[in-house]
């Protein structure tokens, strides 16, 4: 296994609120990882740490053994809203990081049409972001990093604006696609069981200051029973690791 | 059918409703006065048309329309490309640098409330009666809606779109061209076609310069005469043609915008 990123103890405040504290990582090539955390517990900052979008008061992080200084093609970011160009369609949506990076025009024609079909988009190639439903955007967005030769996926709680009959397909095709090219997926969620049902990892983080608190390896076979009783077994764990009980429980 | 009749109403009734009464009342409020000071409405189409083909009063105005309404259409044109010209780069720069907006910010908005009816005698002074003037006067007029809605637009792209241009590879040098423009396209549009139409505005006050054709200046002569009803008709070609102007404006911006879904 080829270690992909390290994160050593990476502090980031903003101001004197200390988003992240002493946040300790290593992801092995290929691995799906997620972090999950209530509001304020610094996994998205995190995120946009090894993205490259912030840069961490203290301590490194390396990615594909470079230290990561800014955002680069390498690390490609799913927002949860999108970040599609709307001036541009699907196909140009594409596009967009081959062509930035000076790919031939005829190869950029050709991973363009390569990654509409992968997402099953080829009958809305040539619509504009607004025509498209919020499912088909994040494919596109997904599309997106996946045509620009990305090593890393960075998921910033890509599915939490959709409806959850297309979450469940979304997420479907995300593990499959990430069966497929062996990826390293970083996935941040609030939710325990996307968490599990997607992850080999679940990095459980807690809020004030924002740190890293669990990380719990997933060895359920795909693909996961989100019924069974060893998948109900981790989401009690977890549930319990993230909502410790309090000692008294004041009558709501 | 139900549909056909209520897209019948809704887009050719409806809007000439109150124009019809408009004209009704003016006829009905003139009808008895044959030398009043408002000329009747049939007086007014009736020079109209010796304005279009000549035949009926054989004057100074007689079919003299196509003169007048191409040698104001080239200065609104004209005055609007220079004004553009001027007003996209430098809003793009006061949008985007610092030192353009600290230099340059404050003296065009304190210079903004300006009329440009104020303009006119220092206008007149420095480039002296005539074409140049006028085209001054409308290139200032059309000025500033450029300047401000382009500022605005290149202001307000998403910090989103930038972070998604960087992380799929995009040069700073290349977030201009690639991400800040076509996110501006919206705005910078507005801001031409409001230019446009306030250049329709101000062409009045700039053929006010002692040009000899144009229909401000026609407006101008027939005011000195007490010919209104050539003045009438010279503010009907104005609103024609400046409608007529932001229609096609309008159609070039839904083809170019076809991805907003504001314009498309």
């Amino acid at each position: 296994m080829v270690e992909m990123i390290r994160v050593e103890s990476v502090a980031k405040s903003f101001g004197a609120f200390q988003a992240l504290q002493g946040a300790e990582l290593q992801v092995q090539e290929g691995e799906f990882i997620c972090l999950i955390g209530p509001s304020g517990c610094g996994k998205s900052t995190l995120l946009r740490i090894l993205a490259g979008f912030e840069q961490p008061s203290s301590g490194y992080v390396f990615v594909g053994g470079r230290e990561v200084t800014g955002p680069g093609p390498d690390r490609g970011m799913v927002f949860q809203d999108y970040g599609l160009f709307p001036w541009l369609t699907v196909r140009q949506n594409i596009g967009f990081g081959p062509r930035a990076r000076g790919i031939p025009r005829a190869q950029i024609d050709e991973t363009a049409r390569r990654f509409i079909d992968m997402v099953g988009l080829a009958a809305f190639a040539d619509r504009f972001p607004h025509e498209l439903s919020g499912g088909m955007k994040q494919r596109v967005a997904i599309a997106r990093v996946l045509a620009n030769d990305a090593r890393v996926v960075l998921m910033d709680e890509p599915f939490g604006a959709l409806d959850a009959m297309t979450r469940e397909r979304l997420q479907d095709e995300l593990l499959e696609i990430w069966a497929r090219t062996k990826l390293t997926v970083i996935f941040v969620t609030h939710a325990i069981e996307e968490a599990i049902l997607l992850s080999d990892r679940v990095v459980a983080m807690a809020a004030g200051p924002g740190r890293i608190i669990s990380d719990t390896r997933i060895d359920l076979p795909r693909p996961r029973d989100v019924a069974s009783p060893e998948f109900n077994a981790l989401r009690r764990s977890l549930s319990l690791e993230l909502h410790p009980p309090t000692a008294a429980h004041a009558p709501i | 059918m139900q549909a056909t009749t209520n897209l019948l109403i809704r887009q050719v009734l409806m809007p000439v409703l109150l124009p019809v009464l408009l004209l009704l009342g003016w006829y009905l409020g003139t009808r008895h006065q044959t030398y009043a000071l408002i000329p009747q409405p049939w007086d007014v189409a009736v020079e109209m048309v010796d304005l279009a083909v000549g035949g009926i009063n054989d004057d100074s105005f007689s079919s003299m329309l196509v003169t007048h309404l191409l040698a104001s259409a080239g200065r609104v044109y004209g005055a609007f490309l220079l004004a553009a010209g001027l007003a996209l780069p430098l809003g793009m720069m006061i949008g985007r640098l610092k030192l353009a907006q600290s230099l340059l910010d404050p003296m065009l908005q304190v210079l903004r409330p300006v009329p440009v009816t104020a303009w006119l005698p220092l206008s007149m002074i420095v480039f002296g009666l005539g074409p140049k003037s006028a085209f001054f006067l409308v290139a200032l007029g059309a000025f500033y809606p450029i300047l401000l809605n382009t500022v605005f637009g290149v202001r307000s792209v998403e910090p989103r779109l930038f972070e998604a241009a960087a992380m799929l590879g995009t040069k700073p040098a290349a977030m201009f061209p690639r991400v800040v423009l076509p996110a501006a396209l919206p705005g910078i549009f507005t801001g031409l076609r409001l230019g446009l139409g306030f250049s329709w505005v101000v062409i009045v006050v700039g053929e006010m310069t002692g040009v000899p054709t144009g229909l401000g200046a026609m407006i101008m002569d027939a005011r000195q005469l007490s010919r209104t009803e050539v003045v009438i008709d010279g503010m009907i070609l104005i609103g024609a043609a400046g409608f007529v102007s932001d229609r096609l404006v309008m159609e070039l911006g839904r083809r170019l915008l076809r991805w907003s879904p504001q314009h498309g």
